[in-house]
């Protein structure tokens, strides 16, 4: 729209903006998308309903009335909403110190996951893939420490980096119809959690038995984007004991 | 004060305005699909914007009004009628006496259909929202669809909304309602629906021949549309020209019309996931999307496209026009007449 707004920002339809810091996924890009979230939401402008992160980009959802109407005098001489709340994103921005790391301190989640057996009918075929053992891929996959870098594809799902590269293994070809709450995958180089039964392609290795998804609590994710994330092998009836406790 | 569900339809949920401030927790926003229809319904019977209405699809659907009271129907007309066989009138207030049956199974266009309740549904709050959301099992009426003898309560005491000796009266003096009506603000039944497009990201990625398709194919609306998304068919199948490289994940909206390999755009709608994946070659502007609210499977649409300028004007607009006909219904209600 204005070539002088900053490149990193585009309109997503006519109430988002979505800003954007490359199309990697890494650590450091990462790092910036949680500090400008921690700024985004301390610094709300008037309109701004809520804002999204994913790996590299953040949509900031806005009520183009609600910015309308608060608009200063200065702002009035916008040619539309949308620039005015790319000006006042803009502004908000430049509080963002290069050096100082303002963020909040990461929270480090544990998972207890069952590995094999029903609740990890993949793990064999995960290992003869990998050319491992059973054991070696629980293992490995415990002694990976994640980062959440975001939540997305279904309430409270943990997109995770920093599976260790040689337990990755391909999709099914054929997905299943239902893959039960709790269970723990791998697809390609990923792993994740799935928080509700849905149908997917993922490889399962275990189970947790730890509600992803809590809809009755105040924050209703388990995991938050920005948190990080380690495994821990559980037996079968350690398994079934907490699930007994989180149903009480 | 309640309706009892005595048949629920095709598919039948309470929805309000939808669930903000929890998509960064992966969850889908919901809410009525066709806003506009459930907010004037609220309005119609004295209720704030965000109460809770029904969200009735398509047909089937049978409630009996347990107590006398007022309600209003707008969005899609299901052609409700009475057990006495009489027509409910749509988008305006309607005071029905208890015991009446109300059968919507006489469709005539659209397919969602609002049902607003002086005072109010009584539902699951869930993240500050009633609305339902099946996919997660929350809002609503423990998160799922109504169900045979489901009974709906009414949250609060509902104003008398109009004088009820000057209203037009039913023969069998069970309906009675007044002859003014907002029903200007229906989606109009046409044969190819037009839709304004906001030009999406990855539109680049297309093949020149699968950019002119996109604004001059008629597509249709295939058979597993739902309240996440519509799926869109055509004649000719949109491409890519060169591989287009793997995307990030990235966020979406409503609205947002994904190209996933297929060639048939995917346009999000209300229960919508919250990020995605697939190329972005479209953006609905925020005034169309009731449109596609009304469409049902096998109706068709053509894409005209937009800028995000002048998409924003249109919103600003109708956001106006929709506060000008809150405030004349409102006059209505507080003079009674």
């Amino acid at each position: 729209m204005n070539q002088s707004l900053n490149d990193s920002f585009l309109p997503l339809g006519d109430s988002s903006v979505l800003i954007r810091k490359g199309t990697t996924i890494d650590k450091g890009t990462h790092r910036w998308i949680m500090s400008v979230m921690q700024l985004l939401e301390a610094q709300r402008f008037d309109g701004m309903i809520e804002c999204v992160p994913a790996f590299a980009s953040i949509a900031v959802h806005y009520d183009p009335l609600v910015v309308w109407r608060s608009r200063s005098l200065q702002e009035k001489g916008h040619a539309s909403v949308y620039e005015t709340v790319c000006k006042r994103l803009e502004q908000c921005l430049s509080l963002l110190s290069e050096k100082e790391d303002n963020r909040l301190p990461e929270r480090v989640v544990t998972i207890p996951v069952c590995y094999g057996g029903d609740y990890g009918p993949d793990l064999q075929e995960v290992a003869e893939h990998c050319g491992l053992s059973a054991e070696e891929v629980v293992s490995l996959h415990t002694s990976g420490s994640y980062s959440v870098y975001m939540i997305g594809f279904a309430p409270g799902f943990p997109y995770l980096g920093g599976m260790p590269p040689s337990i990755a293994a391909p999709r099914h070809k054929t997905p299943r119809i239902v893959i039960p709450a709790g269970s723990v995958g791998i697809a390609g180089a990923q792993t994740g959690v799935y928080p509700l039964a849905t149908p997917g392609g993922w490889q399962l290795i275990g189970r947790t038995p730890l509600p992803l998804f809590r809809p009755d609590q105040q924050i209703p994710s388990l995991l938050e984007a920005g948190d990080h994330v380690r495994f821990e092998a559980i037996s079968e009836q350690q398994y079934k004991e907490w699930e007994g406790a989180e149903q009480l | 004060m309640s309706l009892t569900v005595l048949k629920p339809g095709l598919l039948a949920t309470v929805q309000d305005l939808g669930r903000y401030g929890y998509q960064k927790y992966g969850v889908a926003v919901g809410g009525a699909m066709d806003e506009p229809a459930a907010r004037v319904a609220n309005w119609l019977v004295g209720n704030e914007d965000a109460e809770a209405v029904l969200e009735l699809t398509l047909t089937g659907t049978e409630l009996r009004v347990d107590q006398d009271m007022w309600l209003a129907v707008c969005g899609g007309d299901m052609g409700a009628r009475t057990d006495a066989g009489e027509v409910v009138p749509l988008w305006r207030p309607v005071w029905i006496a208890e015991g009446t049956i109300l059968s919507f199974r006489h469709y005539q266009s659209g397919c969602r259909t609002y049902v607003a309740i002086a005072g109010g549904l009584e539902a699951n709050v869930s993240m500050g929202s009633r609305s339902t959301y099946l996919r997660g099992a929350i809002g609503g009426l423990d998160g799922r669809t109504l169900g045979t003898g489901d009974r709906l309560e009414i949250r609060q005491r509902g104003r008398e909304a109009l004088a009820i000796d000057k209203l037009e009266v039913s023969s069998s003096g069970r309906l009675k309602w007044p002859l003014w009506h907002a029903g200007g603000f229906a989606v109009a039944p046409r044969e190819v629906h037009t839709v304004r497009l906001m030009q999406g990201e990855h539109q680049n990625l297309l093949t020149a021949e699968a950019l002119r398709n996109l604004y001059h194919e008629v597509f249709r609306i295939g058979p597993s549309s739902d309240r996440m998304g519509y799926r869109l068919q055509s004649e000719r199948k949109l491409k890519f020209g060169e591989q287009a490289s793997e995307l990030i994940t990235e966020p979406v909206v409503h609205g947002t019309i994904q190209l996933p390999p297929d060639g048939n755009p995917i346009v999000l709608l209300a229960d919508r996931q919250t990020t995605g994946g697939y190329p972005r070659i479209g953006q609905v502007a925020s005034v169309d999307i009731p449109v596609f609210a009304q469409l049902k499977p096998g109706d068709r649409i053509r894409f005209y496209s937009v800028t995000p300028i002048e998409s924003e004007r249109l919103k600003l607009e109708s956001e106006l026009d929709m506060n000008q006909l809150r405030t004349i219904i409102a006059l209505k209600l507080h003079h009674k007449t």
